[in-house]
């Protein structure tokens, strides 16, 4: 299917994307603002955007995702979507009735300079009802600047600061599925550190079938909680790009004081979790944890040999990568090309290198990996056609370069149309590092088991 | 959710067979505010033209457009495979700025220099609608330049919905197949094949119908645009006759072509052993009947002595049932009703996205006294009507299939991720299979506590 692809490189100078490795801001604004109890995003912009975001969503966690849309016309675009956002947040309060709306604006609204502030002044809105925004110009960054841009609204709108600080702990968790936010509570909860997570999309994005259809689940931060995060004592930001930028803010307007780890996929990087939690909060790591962690490094132990020297592409989200290089590092594995579509940091914030980061950790695995931020599908198969991998780590679009080079595949990250179950299972903390090495273990294994030639067909490996 | 309805402004999308005359809006765009399910006009277009497998698709406008339709169609191809790609100009802030014209270009020309296609269609999205870029200018550039067609289409996400797209993208289709010269203009409607319309080759729904009627004696010269390519549909204006089979994306350019070159167009539909076998026969007919006829019966009564005791079969354990169908077009709402009722299944609500008040007309004189029939219908509405009318079974598409889950309730996909062919013979065995396979599946046992596998 990429039979066109060529393995000369030639310098691409047009800007254009083949195959790209992101989507646009705010598909991860609307996906942050299911994070909030009670909350419906709200796309200000023309009809296809909603629909476009909402479809996707919905393909990748399988459940149904509610979004507006402020459904732009030819006019609207022309005399600018005030009018319509009014209208739209009147619709919205007396048909759905949520308590909050989260508005974020697209390329076109963006383009047009809608004034989203002054018009929610402006707006209707009922006692005891709440309209934030964020800007998410779909031309700048990625669905994880969107996703950025969205979670530090919900600090600039809501976090209130407080002169006596409580014993709890902010936790961002970034652009990950609901199973791994639910992981990252339950290490939490074992540590005995309250806190406040946000935004926390389980209960909204995996919820049980009941039979019933309910608009607004049970999941997602309460407002009282982004009020009390102005409170905590300490705010743990994972993942510098989908983070961070929330993270500042708050130690800006709350004072208070924020480390930012990476996304803790694969065992340094939990361990860095945990250990930030014990540093801040004084606590014993429990017996339950230490456990876990054992059985991580039993498991890692058991199968290192399956690892080692393998050489391995990665590419999709750039915290969810930084994670994964540095696991399949830990695991003995050659990270050869290591690719993110979303271009430098979160707008705006101080968020160092992409591709520094990457080439510390790959180092260590003795290789000079090739790095590319911003980068495309086109160019990363470019790239295993040039250096050949023995196992490709991405989102489900890996699997056309895949299948064109006969790789085994393991799918990480977001979006992942064509398989079910992902989103309820962490690839974080100990417990997800152990189901990490069971799908790559499985991958190249199945492979060897494929090509192994009669005499060399084994029951033990 | 009962107070679904009370929404401003939503009552006239909504109507009872029975309880007033029909008087359904439906060319209106969706309220503010609204979870709606509509899509937009780049939507259309790139359904409609995306299966042209030859050609370069680029988006041009931020990345989005292109990334949310990377490859989700489902049409099957028997040759090339490059509008598989995702192509797209990835506008940043600088280009909306200072304009796109320039990317634009160079993106073209690397497109270009790599794939060396013969066809190069190049989508407007709601920002270059907004910043003004000329991509009729830049297309002929390229053209030019390169010695190939590029065709622009007009796209801009907000001008419309997705029926503007339909129109938009056959717009462009009209401009593909126009002779170029007067050899080939003296070709037109010579040949004694015909063009399929409206059929975009889903998990291979094209090639059944071009099998079936190759063996009534009837080529099909192109499929617009189901596995097509660009030398098929520049041959298009041979054919003497267009028949249409969904009619919301393809009317307009039926026409069109009839306006301008006098090929006639009739409506056919393969959902169905009923709508089957008219299409067939009508087919027939239209081209002089005779010897096509005779042969067109035999297939008739082949195929349907085959399938008939295999839906019959189905049709017993779904006796009974109640089906709510929200589907893109009118004209396959109607085709569905059709269906469900060959299996025995009353269908107790129908909306659509983009049907037409002809087709809502129909619907209300196909269905029974007391079916639900709406407009481009938001969730709640959805799930309001299946629960009051007891629907046991949803047919929609991507975003309806979890809510359906949600309720207990069977779904069908009709759109674009469906598996296996729904048309002719084949497809309607597969449909009943289909919805027995959902309606009857034990997992809706599990649904309450306790529920139990022998219930
Ligand atoms: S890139 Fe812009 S127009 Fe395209 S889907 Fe995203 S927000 Fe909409
Ligand atoms: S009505 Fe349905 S089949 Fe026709 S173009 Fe639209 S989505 Fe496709």
């Amino acid at each position: 299917m990429l039979d066109a692809t060529p393995k000369e490189f030639t310098e691409r100078t047009s800007g254009g994307m083949i195959n790209p490795a992101k989507t646009c801001q705010p598909i991860g604004a609307m996906y942050a603002a299911l994070g909030v109890h009670g909350c419906l995003p709200h796309s200000h912009g023309s009809q296809g955007c909603c629909s476009y975001h909402r479809m996707h969503l919905t393909r990748h966690f399988r459940d149904p995702i509610m979004a507006s849309t402020s459904s732009f016309t030819e006019g609207a675009s022309v005399f600018g979507g005030g009018a319509n956002l009014k209208t739209a947040i009147k619709n919205i309060f007396q048909i759905y009735n949520p308590d909050i709306i989260a508005v974020h604006t697209t390329c076109l609204t963006e383009t047009i300079g809608d004034d989203i502030p002054s018009i929610i002044k402006d707006a209707d809105i009922p006692e005891g009802k709440t309209v934030f925004h964020a800007n998410t110009p779909s031309y700048q960054g990625s669905h994880i600047t969107g996703f950025s841009n969205m979670t530090k609204a919900m600090v600039s709108y809501f976090a209130e600061a407080a002169a006596i600080k409580k014993e709890q702990a902010n936790l961002i968790p970034g652009f990950v599925n609901p199973g791994d936010m639910r992981e990252i509570k339950r290490i939490a909860h074992l540590m005995g550190v309250p806190f406040i997570m946000f935004p926390d999309t389980s209960g909204v994005v995996d919820t049980p079938m009941t039979g019933e259809f309910v608009m607004f689940p049970k999941g997602g931060t309460k407002l009282a909680e982004l009020a009390d995060s102005g409170a905590s004592k300490l705010t743990v930001a994972l993942g510098r790009f989908a983070s961070s930028d929330a993270a500042e803010a708050l130690a800006k307007k709350c004072r208070v004081p924020a480390v930012t780890l990476k996304t803790p996929i694969g065992i340094k990087a939990t361990d860095a979790f945990v250990m930030a939690l014990r540093r801040a909060f004084v606590k014993e790591v429990p017996w339950a944890l230490e456990e876990e962690r054992g059985q991580l490094v039993d498991i890692m132990t058991d199968t290192h040999f399956h690892f080692h020297g393998k050489k391995v592409a990665i590419f999709g989200d750039p915290d969810v990568v930084t994670g994964l290089t540095e696991f399949a590092v830990s695991l003995g594995m050659v990270p050869v090309h290591v690719l993110t579509g979303t271009p430098g940091g979160a707008i705006g914030s101080d968020v160092g290198s992409f591709e520094e980061d990457i080439a510390a950790i790959a180092g260590q695995s003795g290789h000079k990996a090739n790095i590319k931020a911003g980068g495309d599908l086109f160019a990363l198969h470019q790239l295993i056609k040039n250096e050949p991998v023995d196992l490709l780590i991405g989102n489900t679009y890996g699997k056309y370069i895949a299948r064109a080079e006969d790789i085994p595949f393991v799918r990480v990250g977001f979006p992942i149309l064509d398989r079910s179950v992902h989103s309820y299972l962490p690839v974080v903390g100990y417990r997800g590092a152990m189901r990490l090495v069971e799908m790559i273990a499985g991958a190249l294994l199945d492979r060897q088991d494929r090509d192994a030639a009669d005499e060399d067909f084994e029951l033990v490996m | 959710m009962a107070q679904a309805v009370a929404i401003d402004g939503r009552q006239d999308f909504i109507t009872t067979k029975g309880r007033q005359i029909s008087r359904l809006k439906c060319d209106d765009d969706s309220i503010a505010g609204a979870v709606s399910q509509r899509a937009c006009v780049y939507c259309g277009a790139r359904v409609v033209l995306n299966p042209i497998t030859d050609a370069i698709h680029l988006v041009h406008g931020p990345i989005g457009c292109a990334s949310y339709t990377w490859d989700i169609r489902g049409s099957l191809t028997s040759g090339e495979d490059l509008y598989r790609n995702s192509f797209s100009t990835d506008l940043k802030e600088r280009d909306i700025i200072f304009g796109g014209e320039k990317k634009l270009a160079a993106a073209i020309d690397e497109l270009v220099a790599k794939y060396s296609p013969k066809l190069v269609f190049i989508y407007s999205t709601c920002i270059v609608g907004v910043i003004g870029d000329d991509l009729e200018a830049v297309a002929k550039a390229a053209a030019n330049r390169h010695g190939i067609e590029v065709i622009p289409v007009q796209s801009s996400g907000f001008a419309g919905n997705k029926a503007a797209g339909y129109r938009a993208a056959c717009d462009a289709l009209f401009r593909l197949t126009a002779p170029a010269t007067p050899a080939e203009a003296a070709l037109v409607g010579k040949d004694r094949s015909i063009n399929y319309l409206g059929d975009f080759n889903l998990a291979g729904e094209a090639w059944i119908i071009r099998d079936y009627l190759a063996q009534v004696g009837v080529d099909i010269n192109a499929v617009f645009t189901g596995d097509s390519s660009y030398g098929e549909l520049k041959k298009a204006t041979r054919a003497r006759l267009n028949i249409i089979q969904c009619a919301g994306s393809m009317v307009y350019l039926a026409g069109r072509m009839e306006e301008a070159y006098g090929i006639p167009y009739m409506h056919v539909s393969f959902l169905g052993l009923a709508d089957t076998a008219d299409s067939l026969r009508r087919i027939a007919a239209a081209l002089g009947g005779g010897s096509l006829s005779e042969r067109a019966e035999e297939l008739i009564a082949r195929e349907t002595a085959k399938v008939q005791p295999v839906i019959d079969g189905y049709r017993a354990k779904l006796a009974g049932k109640k089906a709510a169908v929200y589907v893109g077009g009118g004209f396959k709402a109607i085709s569905l009703i059709k269906q469900f009722r060959e299996l025995g299944v009353e269908v107790v609500m129908v909306g659509t996205q983009t049907g037409r008040k002809e087709e809502y007309e129909t619907i209300d004189s196909l269905v029974a006294d007391g079916t639900v029939i709406l407009d481009d219908a938001n969730p709640s509405e959805l799930e309001k009507f299946m629960t009051e009318q007891g629907a046991d079974l949803l047919v929609g598409g991507v975003k309806e299939r979890p809510l359906a889950y949600k309720l207990g309730r069977a779904f069908i996909d009709h759109n674009h991720d469906r598996k296996h062919p729904l048309s002719g013979y084949a497809g309607a065995v597969n449909f009943a299979a289909e919805v027995y396979t959902t309606l009857c599946s034990p997992v809706w046992r599990h649904a309450k506590m306790g529920g139990d596998l022998d219930g």
